[in-house]
């Protein structure tokens, strides 16, 4: 089995997704499949892309379901990928380390060259980030774009993974949630961001923002009662007309 | 024995900063019609990775799912190589291969034939195309009218009804102010043209405090998903429910008269004199101006005065002999309170049409006053008017509204439309803070001026017409029609009586009426980018019979098919001779503002493509080869006075030479022999370096005294005068009566010279109405209601519109089959279980898919996405994919023609601008026999590849090859 990291700096990377702006649309899912297909886990590979039933591995996957009955249903898109989580069963569950936690920043990585393909993991992550690749015999997952968040040959602007540079609604969030002051931790303070399934006690980094409650603009009905606004006849009649021909002038 | 090894780093030494690429190219994405600035980063010269471009006015940086998955369509197994002879008969798929100079040749020689006998027997229609000003201008420098690209079937009653009514629309032509609208109405949008900036735009409105986003949408997906307020409305229906909140807005007496009378015709007078030939057009003063009632002096004048006090209600005596003794006129506002305040659009009264509760119209009426009068905003920027006044301060309605195709594509859509701006003027909320926002180029004059070639006498053999074929009709005069018969002169009857308003053409039609030989036969049907014998078709079935129906002695309907397109797509079989593009990736293109411009709110802008990749085919880009075309066949534009090609240089010397105007051409940056001009400009020899240096866009940002009011602001029209975006910089008048359909009412009534054929008088009299009214869409007045109880829509996927081609090996994995959705209880009521196979039935077809409930829906519509369902064999993909075998196609449900009362089949189409009424749908569901059949229907046979596919893999393994190798991989 695989150890945990003793001496972690306290430095925990991770996401937050605001699902209350989550339109669904993928492009995470697909950029991430884009940086990663070339990156630190290439290639993602796609068996019988053309074919009846593709199988591949993709990093990030959205889901989408509705909550609640009828007119008062809410389509939810969801989307998973890792957590990086704090004591992550799929590490310590590792035979070979293959399956670690690094220490620095708490990314969760696989080690291909001595990951042997037995895919304990994927049996005890809760959460199905795993992603075994067929051809190569290895389990893959997502690396939080490992090589782009620290890569000095990117613009410190592009340091962020490419899920969370692309996703067109700005519902992707990037930083260090071991920091309370830091941006990630305010949103997840000011929105109540969860973390899913904790009961499992594996302590996942990433957080999801709630959907908000849907507006409750509340707009004083009565102002627009003819009573309190002085109208109330129909709209062509003489008084309405009297009302409109105030003296405007262009 | 497994050991406990140290995690710190697994033993693995992970490289953080690998070099990402050793090559960096801006170019434009054609993965949709959003137009965004992507970043390529190229390794060895292979495609690593694309990126939204930070500094692109489009979208910023990011980019959506599709523009991700670019690198898949590089390299799909479907495109095409070489270009195609058919050797077998049409529709069987038999091609050879022959070379671009035969390929050139044989098109020299159709083409010729026609040109110099009859210009119209070329028919030449472009699909998905981002080039229209260039392929208009060959159209009419080749001298036929038969031109248009998908528009007419796309949305056009949403930019006619906008352009006739506030000079702009929504998509392309505004935009909503995302950075300070309060309360934003969205109504039929799945997904949009503006799929990134909508996308960027709702992550900000709901990210601050005291907004409200209200979706109108028959489903709730996508958009709808996270709208503050979800109204699942019955199709078809949206014009009465806009027209109820414009009945509670009279009523609570809660409009802008202020805008109303500075911006809007609202007190232009109307003659009001039954009878007579000027019934219903405004009055106007000698010099053409219309006239209002000052209060102030007691007398008409021109409303077009700055200072006057006109009246917005009254009837006036017409009694001077110069505006025609007798008469009486009134405000056109007064006719506009009058129709709305009528109770046939009272909450009650449209409740159980729209499925929405009185209540709640009400509510919404309320919340749109409350946002608009009671929680204006104001910006302090001082700004001068169109007649040259000083004003100290912006003021804003903080409403803002957006719509696209669900209201657009009903056969009441044209209607449907224009009273959406009709609300928004009432609420004094366009192109204010807050608002409703133009886009440059627009506002235009409502119309714009341009009206189309074609009628006759404008079509003379070898000559090029004197216009642009698509335009903007203002009277009967502008048709073109038969001087004599009032016969349609264009195969797609666009501009006949039939389609008046038909702006963008009629793509639809041009099948079936080439087929039929009515109005005329062709010879030639030029098509790129455009998949008639599958999704782009209305009843696809009939039209793959139509496109391969002989005469009597063997030959074909439609003598010849010329057919462009980069990939294997359903219609590539159907035609007698391929031209086989490129990707976008490796052309030249321009994102031009005479075509379909990316400006936004803020500042204009265009751009284009470079090529990032060289070609691996004998490939050519589309407008290389029609420029070509044009210097074979001599067309005066595309020929020199000594007979050589004007653009020898291709797409790229035409992007950077052509001049539509003196000093205006297709891009407006860096202009002038020096490059320092923009907008207008001597042509630059060197124009495209500087795009390119400029990472392939130009960007104009306006000052901020001219980012509103832009239709009334001083110093936006004479800087829109200055680019050549409007002819003079004069106020553009919002209209809410509309005089031009006025006129076309008229002569159905027997006025004028140009008269309508006796079959259309009555339909003419009734659509051709100047203030929008709703009547039901047509199909389900001439189908059994009982028979077809339930509407059927289609919708865009956000991940697949414009990306329809499903060989794209990571988008096909987000939609690889569709199924029909529908609501739960409905479900429940028919007797349907989840993943049941069913038949969807329509009076034209029926169609077999497999059934998802849902809670989002309305209970009266089922729906599935679009154009995910393939033919087997098409696009390169196995014969057994997902896509042929349990994805099904709507269209063929869906009938190009109206169920006849009279013998006399009407398109399936909006009565004033010919839009494709896609959305009138009306089905029924039932189980089909057994329940699990798990093949969709209907069937047809696997497409054979073409000479020159490559083999699809197997496997792929794209990137392995761009990494450091020796590590990872096992096998």
């Amino acid at each position: 089995m695989t150890s945990l990291p003793q001496n972690a700096t306290g430095t925990k990377l991770g996401l937050v997704i605001d699902l209350d702006i989550c339109v669904g649309c993928h492009a995470c899912a697909v950029s991430c499949k884009e940086w990663n297909a070339g990156g630190h886990s290439a290639p993602l590979t796609d068996d019988k892309p053309y074919d009846k039933d593709p199988l591949s591995v993709w990093f990030n996957r959205i889901h989408s379901f509705e909550v609640g009955v009828g007119q008062e249903s809410r389509t939810v898109h969801f989307p998973r990928s890792c957590l990086h989580c704090e004591e992550p069963a799929c590490v310590t569950v590792c035979p070979t380390g293959a399956s670690y936690k690094r220490e620095e920043d708490g990314i969760v990585l696989v080690n291909a060259d001595t990951c042997i393909g037995c895919k304990l993991c994927s049996w005890a992550c809760p959460y199905g980030a795993r992603e075994y690749d067929h051809a190569d015999g290895v389990m893959k997952k997502c690396t939080l774009c490992i090589d782009r968040i620290h890569n000095e040959n990117l613009e410190e602007v592009d340091r962020v993974p490419a899920c969370v540079s692309t996703c067109p609604a700005g519902a992707r969030h990037f930083g260090d949630l071991g920091d309370e002051n830091s941006d990630v931790s305010r949103l997840v303070a000011e929105r109540a961001g969860y973390a899913l399934m904790p009961e499992m006690d594996y302590k996942p980094v990433n957080r999801y923002l709630p959907p908000r409650p849907r507006s409750s603009r509340q707009t004083p009905a009565t102002d627009y009662e003819p009573a309190t606004t002085g109208g109330g006849d129909a709209p062509a009649s003489a008084g309405f007309l009297a009302w409109v021909d105030q003296m405007l002038s262009r | 024995m497994p050991s406990d090894h140290a995690g710190r780093s697994g033993g693995e030494v992970v490289d953080t900063s690998p070099a990402v690429s050793d090559e960096v190219k801006y170019t434009t994405c054609y993965m949709c019609a959003c137009r965004c600035g992507i970043k390529v980063h190229l390794r060895n010269g292979e495609l690593r990775y694309i990126e939204g471009n930070r500094n692109h006015p489009v979208n910023r940086g990011v980019l959506c799912a599709k523009g991700a998955a670019g690198i898949m369509q590089q390299h799909s197994p479907a495109k095409l190589s070489t270009p195609l002879r058919r050797v077998g008969p049409r529709g069987s798929g038999e091609f050879e291969e022959i070379s671009w100079e035969e390929a050139l040749g044989t098109a020299t020689q159709w083409l010729s034939e026609i040109r110099y006998h009859d210009p119209r027997k070329l028919a030449f229609f472009t699909g998905r195309d981002q080039s229209q000003a260039l392929t208009g201008y060959w159209a009419s420098q080749f001298g036929t009218p038969n031109y248009a690209a998908h528009g007419g079937f796309c949305s056009v009653n949403m930019a006619a009804a906008g352009l006739y009514s506030i000079g702009g629309s929504f998509w392309e032509f505004g935009e909503p102010d995302w950075e300070r609208t309060k309360y934003l109405l969205m109504f039929g949008v799945a997904e949009d043209h503006d799929s990134n900036p909508i996308k960027i735009g709702l992550g900000k409105l709901k990210g601050r405090d005291d907004t409200k986003f209200v979706s109108v949408n028959p489903v709730q997906t996508g958009y709808s998903a996270i709208a503050d307020e979800w109204i699942g409305i019955r199709p078809g229906s949206d014009g009465l429910f806009v027209m109820a909140l414009i009945h509670e807005l009279l009523r609570a007496r809660k409009i802008d008269l202020d805008y109303l009378v500075r911006y809007t015709n609202a007190p232009w007078l109307v003659r009001r004199d039954p009878g007579s030939a000027e019934d219903g057009l405004f009055v106007r003063d000698r010099f053409g101006n219309p006239l209002a009632y000052d209060k102030e002096t007691g007398r008409l004048v021109s409303a077009l005065l700055p200072g006057i006090t006109p009246s917005l209600s009254g009837e006036y005596d017409l009694h001077l002999d110069v505006l025609g003794g007798g008469a009486t006129a009134v405000p056109a506002f007064q006719l506009m309170a009058e129709r709305y305040s009528d109770a046939r659009y009272s909450p009650d009264a449209v409740a159980e049409r729209t499925g929405i509760a009185a209540a709640t119209i009400r509510r919404i009426a309320v919340e749109l006053a409350h946002v608009a009068f009671e929680e204006e905003i104001t910006l302090d920027v001082a700004w001068t008017d169109w007649a040259g006044r000083q004003q100290e301060k912006m003021i804003g309605r903080p409403v803002a509204m957006h719509a696209m195709r669900g209201i657009s594509a009903h056969s009441n859509g044209f209607h449907t439309c224009r009273s959406l701006h009709v609300l928004q003027m009432l609420l004094g909320s366009i192109d204010c803070p807050g608002g409703f926002r133009y886009k440059p180029p627009f506002p235009k004059p409502a119309p714009p001026g341009p009206k189309p070639a074609g009628k006759a006498g404008q079509v003379v053999a070898g000559k090029p017409m004197p216009g642009p074929p698509l335009g903007f009709p203002q009277g009967p005069e502008d048709l073109l029609v038969d001087p004599e018969t009032g016969a349609p002169q264009r195969i797609d009857k666009a501009f006949s009586w039939d389609f008046p308003l038909a702006a963008h053409g009629m793509m639809h039609m041009v099948i079936r009426n080439a087929w039929a030989g009515d109005p005329y036969p062709i010879d030639t049907l030029f098509m790129f980018m455009a998949n008639m014998s599958w999704n782009s078709s209305m009843n696809t079935t009939e039209t793959m019979r139509m496109l391969t129906d002989q005469n009597d002695d063997g030959s074909y309907r439609i003598p010849h098919i010329i057919y462009s397109d980069a990939y294997f797509s359903e219609m590539v079989p159907y035609a007698d001779l391929i031209l086989p593009d490129t990707t976008y990736l490796e052309r030249w293109d321009c994102i031009s503002l005479l075509d379909r411009p990316i400006c936004n709110a803020e500042g204009a802008a265009d751009s284009i493509r470079q090529p990032v990749l060289k070609p691996d085919r004998d490939v050519r880009p589309f407008q290389d080869v029609l420029i070509d075309l044009g210097s074979r066949l001599g067309l005066p534009g595309f020929t020199t006075d000594e007979g050589n090609a004007r653009y020898p240089g291709g797409y790229a010397d035409y992007i950077a030479n052509h001049e539509r105007a003196p000093g205006i051409g297709s891009l407006a940056g860096w202009r002038g022999e020096d490059g320092k001009s923009h907008g207008r400009g001597a042509a630059n020899p060197n124009q495209l370096d500087a795009y390119v240096e400029n990472q392939c866009f130009w960007r104009q940002e306006f000052p901020l005294e001219h980012q509103f009011f832009k239709h009334a602001n001083q110093g936006y029209l004479q800087h829109a005068q200055e680019m050549g975006w409007i002819p003079e910089a004069r106020a553009i008048v919002l209209q809410i009566y509309c005089e031009p359909l006025q006129r076309f009412r008229l002569a159905a009534l027997g006025h004028g010279e140009v008269q309508p054929q006796e079959a259309q008088r009555e339909r003419v009299a009734t659509y051709f109405d100047p203030l929008p009214f709703w009547y039901p869409p047509f199909e389900e007045t001439l189908v059994d209601e009982q028979a077809f109880p339930l509407h059927a829509l289609t919708q865009r996927p956000m991940a697949m519109y414009h990306s329809w081609g499903s060989q794209n090996a990571w988008l096909r994995q987000i939609h690889g089959w569709n199924k029909l959705y529908m609501n739960r209880q409905t479900a429940t009521r028919l007797g349907i279980d989840e993943d049941d196979w069913v038949w969807i039935e329509s009076h034209n077809g029926r169609v077999k898919g497999q059934v998802k409930c849902m809670e989002g829906c309305n209970e009266n519509t089922v729906w599935t996405w679009n154009a995910i369902g393939k033919r087997r064999g098409a696009w390169n993909l196995a014969a057994d994919a997902n896509e042929g075998t349990k994805g099904f196609l709507l269209n063929h449900a869906i009938s190009d023609l109206l169920p006849s009362k009279d013998g006399r089949a009407m398109s399936n189409s909006d009565p004033v601008t010919g839009q494709a009424a896609w959305f009138d749908l009306r089905v029924r569901v039932t189980k089909a026999e057994p329940a699990r059949t798990e093949l969709s229907e209907p069937q047809f046979p696997v497409l054979k590849g073409v000479p020159g596919l490559q083999e699809r893999a197997r496997r792929l393994r794209y990137g392995g090859g761009l990494v450091r190798t020796g590590r990872g991989n096992k096998r």
